[in-house]
């Protein structure tokens, strides 16, 4: 088989199983042979994320994790599906039953909508639209409201100043989101998520033309995860979860079942978010090397999002929590002005002859603005190391 | 009329007839967000992406969010909401008279409209034409309307400020 069969596989035999459809169901088979896949590789990539994750913390901790299910550990997530299953499904007695069982749906309903504008491979997408980016982000905010439909509804006041922080965590963030993604969406001129993908296909001494080569596509992709961490609420912006606080926020009141659809949920929102970033600022399903663009597209896309996960894993092992004054300050005092920023310098750069002079330009104005407003931040505040009295 | 217009606007309908019909603030404002998301279904329909997407994103994602976050912080956060009493007789004519005035209005202006008449090709609303029409022969009202929300945003953060004579 050449290289474009293996590559195309999975379009080819869609193309041959809907020849042995009715022509009258063609549509409807379409697309229920495209979503299905999505409904299967996305949930294994969460059984595997989970491992990995607990297996990497538990490697950065200095300890073993899980390793005791199958070979290595790597079928504990068999296990935990199989005990969250027949767990007990406790709904506190005085909460608002419709709400409460409506909550987990909504979200896992949004985040597996969010992969309809997603191009995993080439001829890989769902559904092309023409407002690809946009709906992602529309999608993205019905998120909010599943949180605070738990939160509220568990009628705990754990729940609800964790759903309280939660969507107010989101909502700051998203702002610094969008205006990261908006960058690109100016330098591709198209809205579409397939056509910003192919706006960023070729190679110039074998390296890519993907906007992270770019210093406003650099300092667009390191904004763009920094605020995607907080949009998933995890570590460092786990605050809506501080066990040490409000013990797990907003979904306390849940169990079995439909706490795994949280789980399930949240982790389903972070491949999405990671994918966008991947087609927004790492050239969708592209190979990073022209020598390497025999390796199938979707192959790529696959091995850039196991990277950043690992990149979270890392980050969430690494940085302690943040408290909520810096999780906002940090938002509207140094994200939000460096994203706007970031519009200049990419509009500057659209408008400048392409050259030497154009890179000293662009660097110096991401790397100046972001000194100087990293320093103003710094001022009046003492770092140290922090000393404990007690706890040595 | 085709079938999945129909279940939309049933969809829709059911949405905002609970939320005026529930009784508890919070479960009005959500069956108020199924109405929305019906509502940008139905744009989706009529092939206008653009103003479905930004339908979702700023109904369901902001305006909804708001009015809980507005409802919790005031009084109707409470979960246990006891019967209200009928409306006044007053209360029913004024409301009654309202809604039927504003219901004349649109019916007055759905009839005149030349539904089905026109000849000419559906304009297709891309989103590159809405770009087009609102930087060209928009662009005044556009930066207006960016004036006057940042005139708002800093309002709002002037409110928030911490006040300093309380000290």
């Amino acid at each position: 088989m050449s290289p474009d069969t293996i590559d195309q596989i999975f379009v080819i035999t869609k193309h041959w199983l809907l020849g042995y459809v009715p022509v009258g169901l063609v549509p409807i088979a379409s697309a229920i042979l495209s979503v299905v896949p999505v409904l299967l590789a996305f949930p294994l990539l969460f059984a595997i994320t989970t491992v990995l994750e607990r297996k990497g913390l538990g490697r950065i901790q200095n300890r073993y994790g899980p390793n005791r299910v199958g070979p290595a550990g790597f079928l504990q997530p068999m296990a935990d599906g199989i005990k969250s299953l027949t767990k007990e499904d406790i709904i506190p007695r005085d909460a608002d039953h419709l709400v409460h069982l409506l909550a987990p749906i909504v979200m896992v309903l949004a985040a597996f909508l969010a992969y309809a504008v997603l191009p995993i491979g080439r001829n890989m997408v769902i559904t092309d639209l023409n407002a690809g980016v946009l709906f992602f982000f529309a999608i993205g905010s019905m998120v909010e409201l599943a949180v605070f439909m738990a939160g509220w509804s568990s009628r705990s006041k754990y729940s609800l100043l964790g759903a309280m922080r939660a969507v107010a965590q989101m909502i700051s963030y998203e702002v610094p989101l969008v205006l990261a993604s908006i960058v690109i969406i100016m330098a591709s001129g198209s809205l579409s998520t397939v056509g910003i993908v192919e706006a960023q296909t070729g190679f110039t001494f074998g390296l890519p033309h993907w906007y992270v080569f770019t210093p406003w596509g650099f300092a667009g992709f390191i904004l763009f995860m920094i605020a995607a961490t907080a949009e998933s609420n995890r570590s460092p912006f786990d605050l809506p979860e501080g066990e040490s606080e409000i013990i797990a926020g907003y979904y306390i009141e849940y169990s079995g079942f439909k706490f795994a659809l949280f789980f399930l949920g949240e982790y389903l929102g972070m491949f999405a978010t990671s994918g966008m970033a991947i087609t927004l600022f790492l050239g969708g399903w592209g190979a990073p090397f022209s020598f390497l663009t025999w390796v199938p597209s979707y192959v790529w896309f696959f091995v850039k999002l196991l990277v950043l996960i690992c990149c979270f894993i890392w980050v969430r092992g690494t940085l302690p929590r943040l408290r909520m004054d810096q999780l906002m300050g940090l938002a509207w005092k140094f994200m939000l002005p460096m994203t706007l920023l970031n519009l200049i310098t990419a509009g500057i750069w659209h408008f400048m002859p392409a050259g030497i002079l154009r890179w000293i330009v662009g660097t110096a104005m991401v790397v100046v603005p972001f000194l100087l407003t990293s320093r103003t931040l710094k001022q009046g505040k003492s770092l140290q190391v922090r000393t404990y009295r007690y706890a040595e | 009329m085709t079938l999945v217009f129909l279940i939309l606007a049933a969809l829709t309908i059911a949405g905002t007839a609970a939320a005026m019909g529930l009784r508890n603030p919070i479960h009005c404002i959500l069956a108020l967000t199924v109405g929305l998301v019906g509502l940008a279904t139905l744009y989706l329909e009529l092939g206008a992406q653009f103003v479905g997407f930004t339908q979702v994103l700023v109904y369901v994602g902001a305006v909804a969010i708001l009015a809980v976050f507005a409802i919790m912080m005031t009084q109707g956060g409470k979960m246990d909401v006891e019967r209200r009493p009928l409306p006044k007789m007053s209360a029913l004519l004024a409301g009654g008279s309202v809604a039927g005035a504003v219901f004349a209005v649109f019916a007055w202006a759905i009839l005149a409209a030349p539904l089905g008449q026109s000849t000419s090709a559906q304009p297709a609303a891309s989103v590159a034409e809405i770009g087009q029409a609102l930087m060209h022969k928009f662009v005044l009202p556009l930066e207006i309307m960016a004036l006057l929300l940042t005139a708002a945003l800093i309002g709002a953060v002037i409110l928030a400020m911490p006040q300093e004579r309380d000290k």
